[in-house]
C-alpha cells in the first residue's frame, strides 16, 4: 500500500512558470506606466508633445546649429548682425566659451603663473579623492593634510611668497574663486556651526542667548545683506590704517552665513539623539567635550549628513552672489565677458549662462549624489 | 572623633577651593562672565572704531537723512514716487516692491511646486521623469543665474516694441516688459471692496457652522461651493448693481513704443519668474517627501471603508502630509523672500536695491544695514508666526 501510494508523490519540485506575457516585458510596462487610465493616456500624450516641442529645438541650438570654433564675434553672428552665419540661424556660440575658457577658470590671474592654481587643484584632488572613498586608510592624516596643510600651502602658492611673484587677489577670478570661497566656507562653517549648535543647546543662559541671537539674525537676513555688511561695515569697524582684502571680506561673510545654517542642521541631529545617550555618557564620568566628541556628535552628524550636504550645496550656489559686490567668481566673470565688444552677439549671453549653469550644476549634482551614497553607506540600521 | 574635628578645618577648606573649580555651576558662571566680558570688549572696540571712522569721514550718524531728497528714479512703484520724494518714501517703495514680488512669487511657486511634487509621484513614468528632470536642474543651479537667464537670455531677446507679441485681452509682450490693460475704477469702488470683505466674513462663519453641523449630524455641506459663491458672487452682484463702474485703459501700439495701460517691467518679470521656478523645485521635493511619509495603510484603510478616490486625497492623505510639509515649506517661503534681494543684480527696486543706492549717495552704512536687518527680520518673524499658527491648527491633536 505504502509503496503504491508513494508512486503518486512527486519527487522533485515543479519549475516555477514564467509570469504570463501580459504581466511582463515592455508591453506590460508601457500599459501600466504610460497608458494605465484614460487620464494617463492624455498626460502621456501631453508630455510627449512637450518633449517634442522642446528637446529637438534645444539639441539643435546646443549642438547642431552651434558654432564650435572662431576667433571673434563674426563667427557667431548672422549676416545682418555683421557676421558670417546665414540669417535666421541661431545656435550656441561655444567659440566664445573656448576663447574665454582660461578667464572663466582663473579670472585675470597672470597667464605665466597659472600653473600655480592648477598645482593647487591637483593637490586638492589628490587629497580629496581618498577622503571621499570610505575604505581609504589614514583618514585622520588625510583630513589634517586637506583641511589644515593644504590651505596654508595653497595660500602661499596662490598669493606668492618664497620667491614666487605676488599676485593680488583682485586678479583672482573665475571657477578658482568660486571653489576657494566654497572650500573655505565649508571648512569653517562645519566646526563653527557645531560650536554654535552646542552653544544653543547649552545650559548657560549667556552663551545660549548669544548663539540664538547670532543664528536667528543671520538666518533672518539675505546673504547679500551679509555680504554688503562685510564689504561696507567691516572697514568701519577696524582701526585706522587697517585694511581688509576684498576676498577675505567675502570669505568671512560667506562662512558666517553658512555656519548659522549649519548650526540649525546640527541642532536637528542633536535633538534626535535620545536622552539616554547623554545620561549614559555622564554616568561613565566623561567630561562635556568627551561626551560630545565620542558619544553624541558622531551619532548626530551621521543623522544629518543630507542636511549638511544640502547646506554645502547652498553655500556653493550662494558664492555666485559675490559677483554683486564686485568680485569675479565664475558667474561674475561670465557676465563681465559678455560685455566684451569682440564677442557681443545676441547668443553670447545665453551661451555664457548655459556654460556657467552647467558647471554649477555638475558640482552641485555631484555633491548631492555623493551624499546619497554616503547615507546608504553609513546607514547602520538604527533608524526608527 | 575629636581628632577629626580638630583637623577638619584644613581639608574642608582645601576641598572647598578645589570643589569650586570642579563645580559645574561655578565653572559655568566663570565661562559666561568671561564670554560676556569678551563680547562687551569686542562691541566697545568696534563702536569706538566706527565712531572714530565716521567722524573722520565726516558722516553724521542718525536717521535724519531719511527726510532728505532722494534724487533717483524708481522704475516700478506701487505708490506715487518721483525723484523729488524723500529717502524715507523711496525706502517704503522698496519695501512694497519686495513684498509684492515675494507674495506673488510664493503663490506661483506653491502652485507649481505642488503640481511638480505630485507629478514626481505619478504612476505615469514619463510625467514622473519630467518632474524629476525639472527638480534636478533647478535645484542645482544658483538662483542668481536663473534670474540672469530670464533677464538677459529670454526677456531681452524678445522682439522690440514695434514687433511685440500680441496676447489675449489687448496685452502685449516685448523686450520692455508685459503691457497689460489698466483697470480704471469709477465711483463706488469701495462698495466692491466692502462686498468682498462681507463675502469673506460670511464664508468664515458659514464654514464654522457647516463643520459644527457635520460634527453633530454627520451631514456634509457644500462649504467650498457656497464659499466661492459668497466670495466672488457678492462683489460681482455689487459690481452689476452699481452699473459696472469699471473701464480699462488699453495699451496702444505707437510708433516706437506702447502707450497707456500698465507695464510689468522686465526686471520684475525676470525676478518673479526666476524665484518661482527656482523655489518650486524645492517645494516639489518637500511635497513629495510629505506625501510619501503618509503610510500606505492610511490609503488602504480609506479604500476599505469605501471612501471615494478624491476624498481619500482630500480628507485622509493631504491633512496628514501637510503636517510634515508645513515647517519646511515655511522656510522655503522665507528663502524666497530673502532671495528676492537678488533684485539688486537686475536693478529691480526692492528694499535692498533702494538701500544700496541710498548707501552710495549718503554713505550712511550703519543705518542702512540696520534698516535692512530690521525689515528682513520683521518679514521673517511675521511669516514664521503666521506659519506656526497655521501649523498648530494642522498639527496632530493628541490626547
Amino acid at each position: 500500500m505504502a509503496t503504491n501510494a508513494s508512486t503518486f508523490v512527486r519527487q522533485s519540485m515543479l519549475e516555477p512558470k514564467p509570469a504570463p506575457s501580459s504581466q511582463t516585458g515592455a508591453s506590460h510596462w508601457i500599459r501600466t506606466r504610460l497608458f494605465a487610465t484614460p487620464k494617463d493616456v492624455i498626460l502621456t500624450i501631453l508630455a510627449l508633445a512637450l518633449i517634442a516641442y522642446i528637446v529637438p529645438g534645444m539639441i539643435n541650438w546646443l549642438f547642431i546649429d552651434a558654432v564650435w570654433s572662431g576667433t571673434d564675434r563674426t563667427a557667431c553672428a548672422t549676416v545682418i548682425q555683421g557676421g558670417v552665419l546665414p540669417d535666421g540661424q541661431s545656435g550656441a556660440c561655444w567659440a566664445f566659451v573656448e576663447a574665454k575658457f582660461q578667464q572663466f577658470m582663473f579670472g585675470r590671474y597672470p597667464a605665466d603663473e597659472r600653473w600655480r592654481p592648477i598645482l593647487v587643484a591637483i593637490l586638492f584632488i589628490i587629497l580629496l579623492v581618498p577622503m571621499l572613498i570610505p575604505k581609504a586608510p589614514f583618514k585622520g592624516w588625510n583630513a589634517l593634510a586637506l583641511f589644515i596643510v593644504l590651505p596654508i600651502i595653497s595660500f602661499f602658492l596662490l598669493i606668492g611668497g618664497f620667491g614666487l611673484p605676488h599676485v593680488e587677489t583682485p586678479l583672482w577670478g573665475g571657477l578658482m574663486v568660486t571653489l576657494i570661497l566654497s572650500f573655505f566656507g565649508i571648512t569653517v562653517s562645519l566646526p563653527l556651526g557645531i560650536i554654535l549648535a552646542l552653544g544653543r543647546r547649552s545650559d548657560m543662559p549667556v552663551i545660549k542667548t548669544i548663539c540664538v541671537v547670532f543664528i536667528e539674525v543671520i538666518r533672518g537676513i539675505p546673504l547679500i545683506s551679509v555680504l554688503f555688511m562685510a564689504s561696507v561695515m567691516l572697514p568701519l569697524f577696524l582701526p585706522d590704517g587697517w585694511t581688509f582684502d576684498k576676498l577675505l571680506r567675502a570669505l568671512i561673510g560667506v562662512s558666517l552665513f553658512a555656519s548659522a545654517y549649519m548650526a540649525e542642521v546640527v541642532r536637528g541631529g542633536l535633538q534626535a539623539i535620545p536622552k539616554g545617550q547623554f545620561e549614559g555618557a555622564d554616568s561613565l564620568g566623561l567630561s562635556y567635550w568627551q561626551k560630545m566628541r565620542l558619544i553624541v556628535l558622531p551619532q548626530a552628524i551621521k543623522l544629518v549628513i543630507p542636511g549638511i550636504v544640502n547646506t554645502f550645496i547652498g553655500l556653493f550656489k550662494d558664492t555666485s552672489l559675490v559677483s554683486i559686490i564686485g568680485m569675479f567668481d565664475l558667474l561674475g566673470i561670465v557676465v563681465l565677458n559678455q560685455s566684451d565688444a569682440n564677442w557681443s552677439t545676441p547668443v553670447t549671453p545665453i551661451t555664457g549662462y548655459v556654460f556657467a549653469g552647467f558647471v554649477f550644476w555638475l558640482f552641485c549634482f555631484g555633491m548631492s549624489r555623493y551624499s546619497a551614497f554616503m547615507e546608504r553607506h553609513l546607514d547602520t540600521g538604527h533608524r526608527h | 572623633m575629636a581628632g577629626m574635628a580638630l583637623n577638619s578645618d584644613t581639608p574642608t577648606s582645601r576641598k572647598k577651593a578645589s570643589s569650586l573649580i570642579n563645580d559645574p555651576k561655578a565653572r559655568g558662571i566663570f565661562y559666561q562672565v568671561l564670554t560676556l566680558a569678551l563680547l562687551v570688549l569686542f562691541v566697545w572696540t568696534v563702536t569706538q572704531n566706527t565712531i572714530h571712522n565716521l567722524q573722520r569721514a565726516n558722516i553724521a550718524s542718525g536717521f535724519g537723512f531719511l527726510d532728505g531728497r532722494a534724487g533717483f528714479d524708481i522704475g516700478q512703484s506701487m505708490i506715487a514716487y518721483s525723484s523729488d520724494s524723500t529717502y524715507g518714501r523711496a525706502l517704503i517703495v522698496g519695501i512694497l516692491n519686495t513684498l509684492q514680488v515675494a507674495v506673488i512669487g510664493i503663490i506661483t511657486a506653491s502652485i507649481l511646486g505642488f503640481l511638480i511634487g505630485i507629478a514626481r509621484l505619478s504612476r505615469n513614468w514619463l510625467i514622473a521623469k519630467l518632474a524629476e528632470v525639472y527638480v534636478e536642474v533647478f535645484r542645482n543651479i544658483p538662483p542668481l543665474l536663473v534670474i540672469f537667464f530670464w533677464y538677459k537670455g529670454v526677456i531681452s531677446a524678445l522682439p522690440q516694441a514695434r514687433e511685440s507679441f500680441e496676447l489675449p485681452f489687448s496685452s502685449y509682450l516685448n523686450n520692455r516688459g508685459l503691457f497689460l490693460p489698466k483697470p480704471v475704477f469709477g465711483d463706488g469702488t469701495w462698495l466692491l471692496a466692502l462686498a468682498l470683505v462681507v463675502g469673506i466674513i460670511a464664508t468664515v462663519f458659514m464654514a464654522r457652522w457647516a463643520k459644527q453641523r457635520q460634527m453633530r449630524t454627520g451631514q456634509p455641506f457644500h462649504t467650498v461651493l457656497v464659499g466661492v459663491a459668497l466670495i466672488f458672487g457678492l462683489p460681482i452682484l455689487a459690481f452689476l448693481a452699481l452699473g459696472a463702474p469699471l473701464t480699462f485703459d488699453y495699451p496702444v501700439a505707437g510708433r516706437f513704443n506702447l502707450t497707456g495701460g500698465t507695464v510689468v517691467g522686465p526686471e520684475f518679470m525676470s525676478l518673479y519668474l526666476a524665484l518661482s521656478f527656482y523655489t518650486a523645485a524645492f517645494i516639489a521635493e518637500i511635497v513629495r517627501a510629505g506625501i510619501k511619509a503618509v503610510p500606505k495603510g492610511q490609503t488602504e484603510a480609506a479604500n476599505a471603508l469605501g471612501v471615494r478616490g478624491s476624498d481619500i486625497t482630500r480628507l485622509i492623505v493631504l491633512p496628514q502630509a501637510l503636517r510634515i510639509i508645513i515647517p519646511p515649506l515655511t522656510s522655503q517661503y522665507l528663502n524666497l523672500t530673502k532671495n528676492s534681494s537678488l533684485a539688486v543684480a537686475v536693478g529691480f527696486a526692492d528694499v535692498m536695491a533702494v538701500g544700496g543706492t541710498m548707501l552710495n549717495q549718503t554713505g550712511q552704512a550703519v543705518e542702512i544695514v540696520a534698516i535692512w536687518v530690521v525689515i528682513y527680520l520683521s518679514i521673517s518673524v511675521t511669516t514664521a508666526i503666521f506659519m506656526n499658527w497655521f501649523n498648530a491648527r494642522m498639527a496632530l491633536v493628541e490626547r
